[in-house]
Parts: structure tokens; sequence; C-alpha cells
């Protein structure tokens, strides 16, 4: 029988996803995007060093809905591997690595990453329209 | 006392005491890459928090106002100290993505090495940048 013909598993329609796989697979595809914010942040600091006008292109774009979208998403992903990176650390100790503490340690890292993005942007937002208004 | 030193060497048991001392395991290498992966990673908890609280604090500001403080003695530091940490964190990570998905011999190595030019590019970049703004000439 050719190997082509057997059923692939995990059966990927009727696989049932676990916390654990998703947040470890989360965690690399979050470091991916910190990579790339992390070639914003060297643009950014070009581009201040530079001057106000190579400046101003920057901020720009970052100023956009894809800028603020992209900064968004880079925050959630900074907290979400900082503090999936700290659960890490801790497993690296040889804690916490039995079933049940992954799983409370990993709903800790799934609701810690909303709330300190959530906490960060409402701090910037205010800091933003602080700014503004002393600017008048 | 004696709990936690079995609990440290559980995993290690197997290896011979020489093995265990020399510390390389069997492919003679790693080690350096897994503790200087785990040493950034914890160097980068505060450096990433102060961050992203000096980043709250500059929302909206302008280009004088952020120069200014990029140019300061201690945001300068702190901002030196993030890029190293985050460049030499990131290439481990991507290596190890690579070592992963990649599995031709050369095109891993390429790319291995391609990533660690571009990191290293990328961390002298923004130190660079960073040196400009705190020692550059005042006019």
């Amino acid at each position: 029988m050719r190997s082509a013909e057997r059923p692939l598993s995990p059966h990927l329609q009727i696989y049932r996803w676990q916390l654990t796989s998703v947040m470890s697979i989360l965690h690399r595809a979050a470091g991916l995007a910190l990579c790339a914010g992390s070639v914003l942040l060297v643009v950014w600091l070009v581009a201040a060093a530079l001057g106000p006008e190579a400046y101003r292109g920057v901020q720009n774009f970052l100023g956009s809905g894809i800028g603020v979208a992209l900064l968004l998403g880079w925050t959630a992903a900074l907290f979400y591997h900082l503090c999936n990176g700290i659960r890490h650390l801790t497993w690296d100790t040889g804690h916490a690595l039995d079933l049940r503490s992954t799983y409370i340690g990993g709903w800790v890292v799934v609701l810690a990453t909303a709330i300190l993005t959530a906490a960060a942007w409402a701090a910037g937002i205010s800091h933003w329209v602080f700014n503004f208004a002393s600017g008048f | 006392m004696r709990a936690s030193r079995i609990r440290s060497t559980a995993v290690t048991q197997m290896r011979s005491p020489l093995g265990r001392a020399i510390g390389l395991g069997s492919a003679k290498e790693g080690v350096e890459h897994w503790v200087v992966q785990r040493v950034t990673a914890i160097a980068l908890v505060p450096l990433a928090l102060w961050f992203v609280a000096a980043m709250i604090q500059l929302t909206g500001a302008d280009f004088d106002t952020v120069q200014e403080w990029a140019g300061q003695p201690l945001p300068a530091i702190g901002l030196i100290l993030l890029l190293i940490a985050t460049f030499y964190h990131a290439a481990l990570g991507l290596q190890v993505i690579i070592e992963d998905y990649v599995h031709g011999e050369l095109a891993r190595l390429g790319l291995v090495i391609l990533v660690r030019l571009a990191c290293i590019s990328l961390a002298v970049a923004g130190i660079v940048a960073v040196l400009a703004m705190a020692l550059g000439t005042p006019d």
C-alpha cells in the first residue's frame, strides 16, 4: 500500500487544539514578529538621528492605519513573548512542569498579555491627548 | 537543600561526572547558545518594560522632544543595552527556527550566517544612531 493513501495524523479536520501547544507555536510567532518590530525600532532611531525630515517620514507611516495596527500587534507580541518567556524560564529551573501548572501558567500569560497590552495603550493614548493639549 | 539538588541534577544524572563538568553534551556545542539565550532573555525583561514605559511617555511627542530624550545619558545607555540584548537574543532565536525548518546543510548554514550579519548590522546601526544623538554636534 502506498503511504500517500493512509490518513494523516494528527487528523487536522477533527484535531482538538490544546492551549499548551498553541501557546508554544505562538511564542515562536511572537518572536518572529518582534524581530520585524526591532527592525522598525532601528529605522525609527536612525531617522531620529538623521533629522526632522527623515523622522517625519517614519512618523507618518507609524501614524497611519497600517502603522498603528503594526504597533498594536507589536505591543501584544512583546508582552506575550515577555510573559511566556518568564513561564519558560520558570520551567528551566525545573518548576511548574506538571500538566495542571502548565495550563494555569498558560492562562495567566494570556490574561497578563491582554491586561498589559490594554494598559500600555490606554496610558499611551492618554499621554498623546495630554501632549496635544499642552502643545496648544 | 537536598530536594533542590536532586531536582537540578535529575536531567543530567545519566551522564558521566566528567561529561557533566565539561558541560558540552554529546554534540560538543550548544550549551553556550542555550545559556546566552536565557541570559539575554532575563536582561530583556527590565529593558523591554523600561522601553515600553518610555514609548508611552513619548506618545504624541514631536521630533525635538524625541531626539533630546534619546540623546540623554540614561535613555541612551538603556537604548544601547536594549539593542545589544534584543539583536543577540533575536539572532539566537532565529537560528533555532532556521535549524528546525531548513534541512539543506548549505542553505541552513548560509541563512544562519545571513541572520547573524543582519542582526549585527541592525544593532550597530541603532547604536550609532543613539550615539549620534547623544554625542552629536550641538547647533
